[in-house]
């Protein structure tokens, strides 16, 4: 499945847009992409382990904090899996 | 929804009028009576930036017959890649007066009302109330959370547009049966953590799709036709070119929306979001060793020991640079080798934030001459050399 990561995490992704991963749920996938790019967990997960408030995880056009099982949800091959971060926009204030 | 239910006589067209807008009197889903509606309508504009510069001349050409502008900014060379309304005669000026001055250009038949402010969240109750429809096109987060929670305590939609290097967010938040901003994120993320366009760059085109994404979404929700982007975020993304839209749900227990908010009056949002000053470095400045632009000057001039370190990125060099080595900050601890700690060090960037935490690294791992230029390369074009170019 793929995994697509937004422009201001692509730093902490080798610069890819996308990253491709085979796993069976919404955990498993993250947890792939982090142990390829460790540089990205801090960025998506707290210090206990949990997904940071500020970043949403998509499975194709669905929050997965909606899905049941959440993090356990099962993904298919065909799947999308997209990280949201905020993003202020603009210049400097 | 914030649409007009009973039409002021104020809103009746006059002949000049008519004729200014008849490619919408002409179609259905305007007509008369959606063209009175957008005469009557009252749109607030928060910005006049990248975002707010194509929807606030959108607007007034599409009459809608009332916007208010808050902004308190003055126009920069910085700004006139993106936004529009400025023009290169404009800088030095107050936004307002600049953007004012198109939009009455554009359309006299429009009232246009201006808040020479900085919104917080002592005045922002009192702007909103005489407005139908909040634009946020702001650029931080403490004022995304403001206008997010004082439409939703004053019942307002808040159409929302957010722009980084080549994508953007828009959606409509607010509304009673929809989501709002925090429904989405609940918290900011802390500073430092996602980088600014000041620090990331923007595509100058970007805001202008975004912003007329904004001005669309406000005039349907003043006519009352088609699907508005409520419950739905749009992702723009102008590399690939590609729109994709997720599913957004209002979140019960969000602290400002939902069924029990805890949130029912407006807080604090720079505490909220943990600003201390973007470009304020981590660590404390009277910790890292200085040195002026004028002394590495007469240093390097008396060909003195000095190796000078330059931390930024490699398209920054490219665009000015003092001949130094470039390691970028984000590289330096898996590069640190190739450095000498028997030599006199000056690391410096942009503006001085980032060399100081490469000093306040170095220092961390042994190195005992090392010094941060203060102000950067900025304060050399400033104080040595004015022809250094300034981005």
């Amino acid at each position: 499945m793929k995994i697509h990561i937004p422009t201001p995490l692509r730093q902490y992704a080798g610069k890819q847009p996308t990253v491709d991963v085979r796993a069976t749920t919404v955990r498993d996938a993250l947890a792939q992409l982090t142990a390829e790019h460790p540089d990205l967990k801090r960025h998506l997960y707290t210090d206990d382990g949990k997904l940071r408030a500020f970043v949403n995880v998509y499975l194709n056009d669905e929050d997965i904090r909606y899905l049941d099982g959440r993090e356990n949800a099962p993904v298919k091959e065909s799947d999308n899996l997209s990280i949201i971060p905020s993003i202020a926009g603009g210049k400097r204030n | 929804m914030a649409t007009v239910q009973t039409l002021p006589d104020t809103a009746t067209l006059n002949k000049e009028e008519i004729l200014r807008y008849s490619r919408h009197l002409i179609m259905p889903e305007v007509g008369m009576e959606g063209q009175q509606k957008l005469k009557a309508a009252k749109v607030l504009c928060i910005g006049t930036g990248g975002l707010g510069s194509p929807l606030a001349l959108y607007l007034a050409a599409a009459g809608v017959g009332t916007i208010g502008l808050v902004d308190f900014d003055v126009v920069d060379f910085t700004n006139l890649q993106r936004q529009i309304i400025h023009t290169t005669a404009d800088v030095g000026r107050p936004k307002l007066d600049s953007a004012i001055e198109k939009l009455e250009a554009i359309n006299p038949f429009i009232n246009i009302r201006r808040f020479d402010t900085l919104l917080n969240s002592s005045n922002a109750l009192e702007i909103f109330r005489d407005f139908d429809i909040i634009v946020d096109g702001t650029d931080n987060f403490p004022t995304r959370y403001l206008v997010n929670d004082a439409c939703v305590l004053s019942g307002k939609p808040n159409v929302y547009g957010s722009i980084f290097r080549f994508e953007g967010q828009a959606s409509v938040f607010g509304t009673k049966e929809g989501p709002c901003y925090r429904c989405l994120y609940p918290e900011p993320p802390p500073p430092g953590l996602v980088p600014s366009c000041a620090e990331g760059g923007v595509l100058g085109i970007l805001p202008g799709l975004v912003g007329v994404i904004q001005a669309t979404e406000a005039i349907k929700l003043i006519l009352g036709k088609g699907e508005p982007l409520i419950g739905r975020l749009l992702l723009v993304d102008a590399l690939g070119m590609k729109f994709r839209e997720l599913k957004l749900r209002k979140n019960p227990e969000c602290p400002v929306c939902g069924t029990h908010p805890t949130v029912t009056e407006l807080i604090d949002y720079q505490q909220f979001c943990g600003i201390r000053g973007e470009e304020t470095p981590v660590v404390a400045s009277s910790a890292i060793p200085e040195i002026q632009p004028e002394e590495l000057k007469r240093q390097l001039d008396a060909k003195e020991d000095v190796f000078v370190l330059d931390v930024r990125e490699p398209h920054e060099y490219q665009i000015c640079n003092l001949g130094g080595y470039l390691i970028p900050l984000g590289d330096l601890p898996k590069r640190v080798n190739e450095l000498d700690s028997s030599r006199e060090i000056v690391a410096h960037c942009r503006s001085g934030v980032r060399s100081a935490k490469a000093v306040d690294f170095l220092r961390q791992a042994g190195f005992k001459k090392v010094r941060n230029l203060a102000g950067g390369i900025l304060a050399w074009a400033d104080k040595v050399d004015p022809s250094m170019p300034k981005y």
